[in-house]
């Protein structure tokens, strides 16, 4: 049978299945299907529409269900009907039957049935307690059945990726976790012993308990309830467990082809053409991981894209052939890198193998060449798995360099050989999720203008999978020349960071003295503030204001107040935690009314006095010092404030008292400059009333402890915080916070939050957790003493300027004419409140009018 | 030159002095009706303030570290508000710049003129000193005045 071209009326497609393929079949052919040609009909098993399974385990990190998400079809075009699973085909009348019973007709039917995971018929695999690790509702019953456990442990059957990732999910959820793998070593699909044996001390060092080696021979059940209370391994081991999560590998769901009279394969799956085309029925179509092809399923998410990519090219008339499977991975399980690609086993008759074990610095690399040494065939990296995105893209090519150059470790941009991907021929894969060849990269960095990853990213689709392939990305735009400098600014060549240590190491206090010896030039609005940040971080003594520094400040650091659009100023003392007394609120009141201020309650929990003029800020802030308050730092980059719910003072859910403890932490940050600015919040349960995971630093009460969450962020890209670490005891959680907050300020870029900081930080999270929590870069005790330092040194910022006549000389109108009001300034009534008179937003030569004058409020 | 091309920003236009040399002597100076404002010491370096003028229009001044003191318009073109002279002082490719501190548009110092938008400019005032003490002419030169 031919497709036929477009016909008149549309076709009927009906896709089974809304996994990770099924949703990539769906968006390839409604993106090209201009002329809808197809009508499409997806049915779907899952309740939820697809979801990036490959990221499933960070739920356990303290990602999000909605992070998961893929993208929405448009549901004007695509009929997606959740919950409804395919019972039956009935391929006599191009039909398929529904759970719910309905009929669907087809004109091309595509299965995206995906796998299920193979539980081993033991004894007891299927008792309570057992379960699998799949989808989203699987996350559930381990969630819950970890917080059920008594016995505090769980066992994974299982070394393979699958397991591995249930490992973490386990260790993450507080269990005491044990691997069973028969294999001698983990992950033995992927990895040679020589990687699987890295890779399993790494592992071990994590508190993961391994058995290798050795089977499960059953699971013993309660004769009582029939729950699982322990596993048996072959070798005679005993684990006492009420938690066993099967890995032990997939089967595809090929049930309704092979009722249907389907050819399957020997291990199972649809077989196909290499279009993914059913070689026994010419209007259905398998994709994914149920799709048998080339003789083998495969469980692997990229290869299924290209299967849908196929699928939804055939269907519109053209040529697809599915490529053929690239089974290169690279993945982080626990924390370890581990990539493996192209012959990694080295089963080419005569092939060599090239190794590189470094036990000290924990990395390991094989190259697999051809019997002449000039051909890479594939390889295997764990620890640094810096080197694959470049080593990938190479099988089958010449090797640029001799393979014990290429598996040296990796320096910045391109590797010691200087091999890079500048070297790569233009028809080699750089994604292989996306299939993205180098040349058309570069054709999108040269001829569309491409200039930076998240424009690659949106134009080509490369670095949008697994995001292996970044790094390599970022080689590109550089060998083009177009990658941004990290150059602060035309002042300054150096970055953010580095600028910090220069003013670490050099114990220089000026601007003036820095832009003299490491940059040129006079500054600008870049770097002024900037280097004002760095001074201030790094010596909270030294008031902003003092001497030079004044005039390094931006807009709203240099009065100590937010300027506001018609010139005024905005006052906002510190409330610590949102805690006030009626006396302090009254004063408040009264401050506003006898300057005619605006109020306005901000979503920090405190009072915003707004529509000040700057020769008012000094009286005003005596009224309020007087009455106790200080600087609430609203205009700094630096800690503005630390939300709090009641807690468990009055709240009958609260498990901690998040208000005392949201105050301590306002109260010890309190002007700490920073990048950016932070903001910080405290929830005394989960129910999370005080919103804390969308702060920079998020603290939520257990009954142990308190949970703390790094890297959120509301604003322009809201993101998440995630979890740093559980169940933190006072000291553990603030020193914690301490050495979170300088590692932050030392090393972040300029205005990068700490969401964008993370996000790009090297190593991510693990990192974080590593230099912050276990020393990994020793400079914990630095951090300590910085935080120390600020703590020792913080002085209220309003009192500053109030106790010195130099700096209380700037808080004029005009220097000749210190107590007149700018007549410039003036004044409108909205609902009963001051706001300022929208302001004429001249473009042109402003004309200054001689009326002017008149204006005054 | 009308409309001064946006990346030239060689303006050789005398509209400023250092408290060393005298005042140019413009025939159009004696027409130019100057006030004094402060003394020099009392403006701190790069960190404007303003100043108001007998018309009550208010200029924006700026001392550099080299000595040399400007006068510009203070109202922020794009806003309306009156504000230059709290934006920051630099330079760009060594041309004296004050940044607008709401929109962060950067002007130059010598001749008004935006860098970031041709169509926007700041009147400038022509500055002497006379013993210590700043004066400033209450004529507005627009950078077309200047060059032109
Ligand atoms: C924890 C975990 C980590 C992983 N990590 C990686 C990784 O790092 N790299 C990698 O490449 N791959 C990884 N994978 C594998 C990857 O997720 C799969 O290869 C990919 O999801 C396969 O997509 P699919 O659409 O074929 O199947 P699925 O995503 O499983 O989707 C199949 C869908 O079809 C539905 N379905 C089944 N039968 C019916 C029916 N009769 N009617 C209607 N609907 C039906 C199912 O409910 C399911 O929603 C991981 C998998 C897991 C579970
Ligand atoms: S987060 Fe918990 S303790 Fe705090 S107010 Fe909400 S329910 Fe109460
Ligand atoms: S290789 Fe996975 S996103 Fe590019």
């Amino acid at each position: 049978m031919t497709i036929p071209q477009h016909s008149e009326a549309p076709r009927k497609l009906v896709v089974v299945g809304h996994g990770m393929v099924g949703h990539r079949l769906v968006e390839a052919l409604d993106s090209r299907d201009a002329e809808r040609q197809w009508e499409v009909t997806v049915l779907a098993e899952e309740g939820r529409p697809a979801y990036d399974r490959v990221a499933l385990s960070s739920c356990f990190d303290g990602a999000d269900e909605s992070a998961l998400r893929l993208p929405e079809h448009d549901p004007e075009r695509i009929d997606l009907r959740l919950g409804d699973p395919v019972r039956a085909l009935d391929r006599e009348a191009d039909a398929v039957l529904t759970a719910s019973g309905e009929r669907v007709r087809y004109d091309a039917l595509v299965l995206a049935t995906g796998s299920r995971p193979f539980v081993p018929p033991l004894p007891g695999s299927t008792a309570p307690g057992c379960l699998v690790y799949r989808t989203l509702d699987d996350i559930d019953a381990i969630r819950t059945a970890a917080e059920e456990s008594t016995t505090g442990r769980g066992v994974v059957v299982g070394g393979g990726l699958l397991g591995l990732e249930a490992a973490n999910a386990l260790r993450l959820l507080g269990l005491t976790t044990h691997v069973v793998e028969m294999a001698p070593h983990l992950m033995a699909v992927q990895l040679d012993e020589g990687g699987g044996a890295l890779l399993g001390r790494m592992v071990g060092e994590l508190d993961v308990a391994l058995h290798t080696g050795t089977g499960t021979k059953q699971v013993v059940t309660d004769p009582e309830t029939g729950a699982a209370t322990g596993v048996e391994l072959t070798d005679g081991t005993f684990l006492e467990t009420d938690l066993v999560v099967f890995a032990a590998g997939v089967r595809p769901r090929d049930e309704l082809a092979r009722e249907a009279g389907l050819q399957v394969g020997e291990r199972g799956g649809v077989v196909v053409d290499e279009t993914c085309r059913s070689v026994t029925d010419p209007h259905v179509w398998a994709v994914g991981e149920v799709a048998c092809v080339e003789g083998r399923t495969l469980g692997l998410v990229a290869p299924g894209y290209a299967m849908a990519e196929t699928v939804a090219d055939r269907l519109l008339g053209g040529e697809a052939r599915f490529p053929g499977a690239d089974t290169a991975t690279q993945l982080k399980l626990l924390g370890v890198g581990v990539a493996s690609f192209g012959d990694a086993h080295a089963t080419t008759p005569g092939a060599l193998e090239v190794v590189l074990n470094d036990p000290v610095a924990a990395t390991y690399g094989k190259l697999v060449v051809s019997d002449d040494a000039k051909t890479l065939l594939g390889g295997i990296l764990v620890g640094d798995t810096s080197g694959y995105p470049l080593l990938r893209p190479l099988v089958g090519s010449a090797l640029p360099a001799d393979p014990s150059a290429l598996l040296a470790p990796q320096s910045e941009g391109g590797g010691a050989t200087g091999a890079g991907v500048a070297g790569l021929p233009d028809a080699a894969q750089i994604c292989s999720c996306h299939a993205v060849t180098k040349g058309e990269l570069t054709e999108a960095i040269t001829g569309q203008g491409c200039a930076d990853v998240p424009a690659l990213k949106s134009c080509t689709k490369a670095g949008t999978g697994c995001g292996s392939c970044v790094p390599a990305l970022k080689q590109l735009l550089e060998a083009a020349g177009v990658e941004q400098s990290t150059a602060l600014c035309e002042h300054f060549d150096h970055a953010r960071a580095e600028l910090f240590e220069i003013v670490a190491a050099t114990g220089i206090t000026t601007f003036s003295q820095l832009v003299a010896e490491h940059g040129r030039g006079r500054g600008c609005d870049v770097c002024k503030p900037a280097v004002a940040a760095i001074l201030a971080s790094r010596d909270s003594g030294t008031h902003i204001l003092d001497g030079e520094r004044g005039g390094l400040q931006d807009t709203n650091d240099r009065h100590l107040a937010n300027m506001q659009r018609n010139g005024t100023y905005s006052v906002v003392p510190r409330v610590p935690g949102g805690e006030i007394t009626p006396a302090r609120l009254i004063v408040l009141g009264e401050v506003a009314r006898d300057f005619g201020l605006y109020t306005k309650i901000t979503g920090g929990q405190r009072i915003d006095l707004l529509g000040a003029r700057l020769e008012e800020l000094p009286a005003i802030w005596r009224r309020l010092t007087d009455a106790g308050f200080e600087s609430g730092h609203a205009y700094g980059k630096a800690v503005r404030t630390v939300k709090s719910c009641v807690g468990s003072t009055w709240c009958r859910y609260g498990v901690q008292d998040s208000v005392g403890l949201a105050i301590e932490l306002e109260l010890r940050y309190r002007g700490l400059r920073a990048p950016h600015k932070l903001k910080a919040g405290v929830s005394g349960c989960a129910r999370e009333c005080a919103e804390a995971r969308s702060k920079d630093f998020g603290i939520i009460a257990t009954e142990q402890g308190w949970n703390l969450y790094v890297g959120g962020n509301g604003g322009f890209t809201p993101r998440h915080a995630e979890l740093l670490a559980s169940d933190l005891d006072h000291d553990t959680l603030v020193r914690t916070i301490d050495r979170f907050l300088m590692f932050y300020i030392r090393t972040a870029d300029r205005l990068q939050r700490t969401a964008a900081w993370l996000e790009n930080l090297e190593g991510g999270l693990d990192h974080l957790r590593a230099v912050i929590m276990d020393d990994s870069l020793g400079i914990c005790a630095e951090l300590d003493a910085a935080m120390e330092r600020h703590v020792a040194d913080y002085r209220d910022e309003w009192r500053g300027v109030l106790e010195d006549p130099e700096k209380l000389a700037r808080f004029t109108s005009f220097v000749n004419a210190p107590g007149t009001p700018d007549p410039a300034i003036s004044f409108a009534v909205e609902r009963e409140q001051p706001v300022p008179v929208p302001g004429p937003v001249s473009l042109g030569m402003p004309e200054v009018p001689a009326a002017e004058g008149a204006r005054a409020r | 030159m009308s409309t001064p091309a946006r990346k030239s920003r060689k303006v050789t236009a005398m509209t400023t002095m250092t408290p060393a040399s005298a005042a140019p002597v413009d025939p159009a100076d004696s027409t130019a009706d100057w006030s004094a404002v402060c003394p020099l010491d009392v403006l701190p370096v790069e960190h404007g303030r303003a100043a108001l003028l007998p018309d009550g229009s208010a200029v924006a001044l700026f001392r550099l570290h080299t000595g040399e003191v400007y006068a510009v318009g203070n109202l922020d073109p794009f806003s309306g508000a009156p504000v230059i002279c709290h934006g920051i002082v630099g330079d760009r490719d060594g041309v004296p710049v004050v940044t607008g501190p709401l929109g962060k548009e950067v002007f130059e110092l010598a001749t008004g003129r935006c860098l970031d938008d041709e169509t926007a400019r700041l009147p400038v005032h022509d500055v002497r000193l006379t013993g210590r003490v700043i004066e400033v002419s209450a004529r507005r030169n627009t950078v077309e005045t200047l060059v032109g």
